[in-house]
């Protein structure tokens, strides 16, 4: 599904290099979890492959089932099936979820070839994923994220993966500003989307999430490579341990 | 016109040397027919004598120091194209409403509606001028005459002087339709100025409409007096124009309990200034001024100046100023707004926010706020921004897929939210807010 070599990547505007050969794989249906400090770049790493301005890739390369991800715009690769769950979800004041989630959805459509969805349409699918992930109608009339809370707005994002239906999920840091209850809300509705032929990328910093969405590898990221690769006892380890000497050991 | 000559035209008159201001005055007033008798004649006198006293503005005008007003000083405007290549309909079309059709300024009978309407009389001013003691002479400049200080308003004083043309309505209930004021122009060199009083009587209330395209120049003006517990809505959308010069004002008295609440829609023009003006005089009365205004320099030179005035003289009164400018391709923006809160005019709650997106880095966006305060139990702010779109709000519509064009379409009509918010009126503001849409939509490639 989603493979990335020995991918080299600075910031633009200044020389710094952020990540330092990353290689990773993640076969279709399955679960990766990146885990590592502060500053090792596992945020650059989601807005590299989903396209965000600011990043020099130098080095490397990173495809999605086959298409080159970095050679397309942001939306490009939304519409090859990458999504990119936000660490803190933008507010647009004044666009109305649904118009939005309709906008979306149908730009994706029309970009794969396929017809646009009617506005009864799209109000039937996004009613019933709604419900399906327990998430108040209200909040789909009310602006994109305007006065939502830390947990509504990663549910939002939820919706949104399920009105989209990538097959490449990314989720960066989800479980940020979130308590046990909304964690565990969120969890769900990823666990609701797991299929054999969508994969997701957990990005975390804690073994937590972890314990609601259950990951098939988890990787150690630090100083911009993934310095170790195991099961599910790795985030086990590090919530015990922590970091130091997984990255020392690493060298 | 050709649009190659419209896009080298300099809107103002190239002048060597600049004349007296006397001068420059007599030679305004001497290409315009004043009016001459009428219940409006003392007025009129009055404020020639005071326009003749301030004389027309210039540069070094405290209140015109953005602004260069020499195109609407000048004796008479350049020719414009007036072929209507706007693709937008006039708005409002569908609604039931009384419309008032003005074509160059003079009211068209044979277009209007038929004025009559349950609790409201209505006039056209060159209908009723020769009768005596119309109720509207007890309005006619005078709150246009209030408005002169402490700020010296030479085109209002202007307006008052020369016009002769406008509607007259006064309202003792609430009217089941809205009045509609449509504008059409025909003369390529139009000079139209007309001038409209309207007076809500006690709880009446009233939705007033005006749209359409006016005049290769036009100065219009607005007086409007709310009795206790009144209520206008006005809302104003000025169609597509690349040349258009267009100066607004609008007067408002508002008295206790009264609710005056005014919303501008500007798209395009080459110079367009609209001053607004309030004054509270009875206690616990709302007065809510906004506008959204788009600017593209494209086709030529766009500069949209509003330039407000709200004075709290009672107690426990709200103003809200929320205007919002989309500049781009040079286009520039002004904002000059006041809050004067008049000793005793305690639990004053006024707010004011100007806020302007610049689109690319060739445009400007020019503001002064200002607060003045003589009253010690008072809520009142200000803020004014100016920014481009927002680059994380850009990419996360664009990692959901929206392309580029329409994501920064729906940024902007975020943007404009807050001002659009002051069209109450549900069905009115989605039917603005697709104008709007399709306005940039249209114009989404940067």
């Amino acid at each position: 599904m989603l493979k990335i070599n020995n991918l080299h990547v600075k910031l633009e505007e200044e020389d710094k290099r952020i990540l330092k050969g990353v290689d990773l794989e993640i076969p279709a249906g399955q679960v990766h979890a990146i885990m590592g400090p502060n500053g090792s770049g596992k945020s650059t790493l989601s807005y590299v492959l989903s396209g965000r301005d600011g990043y020099e890739v130098t080095e490397g390369s990173a495809s999605l089932e086959g298409a080159d991800l970095l050679d397309m715009d942001p939306e490009e690769r939304a519409a090859a099936g990458l999504f990119l769950a936000f660490q803190y979800p933008v507010e647009i004041p004044g666009v109305g979820n649904m118009t939005f989630l309709r906008t979306a959805v149908n730009a994706q459509r029309k970009a794969r070839g396929q017809d646009e969805l009617s506005a009864g349409e799209f109000l039937k699918v996004v009613r019933a994923k709604a419900a399906d992930l327990k998430i108040d109608a209200d909040m789909l009339k009310r602006p994109v994220n305007v006065g939502f809370s830390g947990g509504e707005k990663k549910r939002n994002e939820i919706l949104q993966m399920a009105m989209l239906e990538p097959r490449m999920c990314i989720m960066d840091e989800t479980d940020s500003g979130l308590d046990v209850d909304a964690m565990r809300l969120v969890a769900d509705g990823v666990n609701a989307l797991r299929s054999p032929d969508r994969s997701f990328l957990v990005i975390t910093h804690y073994q937590r999430l972890l314990d609601h969405i259950k990951p098939d590898v988890v990787h150690i990221m630090a100083d911009g490579r993934i310095v170790k690769t195991g099961g599910p006892e790795l985030a086990l380890q590090v919530e015990t341990e922590g970091y130091g000497d997984l990255v020392t050991e690493a060298g | 016109m050709s649009d190659a000559a419209v896009q080298t035209k300099d809107v103002t008159p190239q002048v060597s040397g600049a004349p007296k201001k006397a001068d420059a005055l007599d030679a305004r007033l001497d290409a315009l027919t004043l009016p001459e008798g009428g219940f409006t004649a003392p007025a009129r006198a009055d404020a020639l004598a005071r326009l003749r006293e301030m004389g027309l503005p210039g540069a070094r005008d405290e209140y015109w120091r953005y602004t260069d007003p020499r195109s609407f000083n000048a004796p008479r405007p350049d020719p414009i194209e007036i072929e209507d290549k706007s693709p937008d309909s006039p708005l409002f079309t569908d609604l039931d409403r009384l419309l008032i059709v003005f074509v160059d300024g003079r009211f068209d009978a044979a277009a209007s509606s038929d004025l009559s309407q349950d609790g409201v009389e209505i006039d056209i001013l060159s209908s009723v001028e020769g009768e005596a003691g119309h109720w509207a002479k007890d309005l006619y400049g005078v709150l246009e005459t209030a408005g002169q200080n402490p700020v010296k308003r030479p085109f209002a004083a202007l307006n008052t002087a020369a016009a002769d043309e406008g509607v007259l309505i006064r309202v003792t209930g609430k009217p089941a339709k809205p009045i509609h004021i449509l504008h059409r122009r025909a003369k390529d060199d139009a000079d139209v100025i007309w001038h409209h009083v309207i007076r809500l009587e006690q709880d009446a209330e009233l939705t007033l409409l005006e749209t359409g395209m006016v005049g290769a120049r036009s100065n219009g003006q607005i007086e409007v007096d709310l009795a206790p517990g009144a209520k206008l809505h006005h809302i104003a959308a000025k169609r597509a124009g690349h040349q258009k010069l267009g100066f607004s004002a609008i007067f408002a008295r508002v008295d206790r309990e009264a609710q005056f609440r005014s919303f501008t829609l500007s798209v395009n023009g080459t110079l367009m200034r609209h001053e607004g003006v309030i004054e509270f005089v009875g206690d616990d009365a709302v007065g809510h001024i906004a506008a959204a205004v788009l600017g593209d320099g494209d086709k030529g030179p766009f500069h949209h100046d509003d330039t407000v005035f709200v004075t709290h003289g009672a107690e426990r009164c709200e103003s809200r100023q929320v205007f919002k400018k989309v500049l781009k391709n040079g286009a520039k923006g002004v904002f000059q707004g006041k809050i004067l809160v008049k000793a005793g005019a305690q639990k004053t709650d006024g707010y004011q926010i100007s806020q302007a997106l610049l689109l690319d880095e060739d445009s400007q966006f020019l503001a002064k706020p200002e607060l003045e305060i003589y009253a010690d139990d008072v809520v009142c702010s200000h803020g004014s921004t100016t920014g481009a779109i927002d680059e994380t709000a850009l990419f996360y519509l664009r990692s959901r897929g929206v392309p580029k064009d329409r994501a920064i379409v729906l940024l902007v009509l975020s943007f404009l939210a807050d001002a659009l918010d002051e069209v109450a009126d549900e069905g009115l503001r989605e039917q603005i807010n697709h104008r709007l849409e399709a306005w940039l939509t249209r114009r989404a490639k940067i």
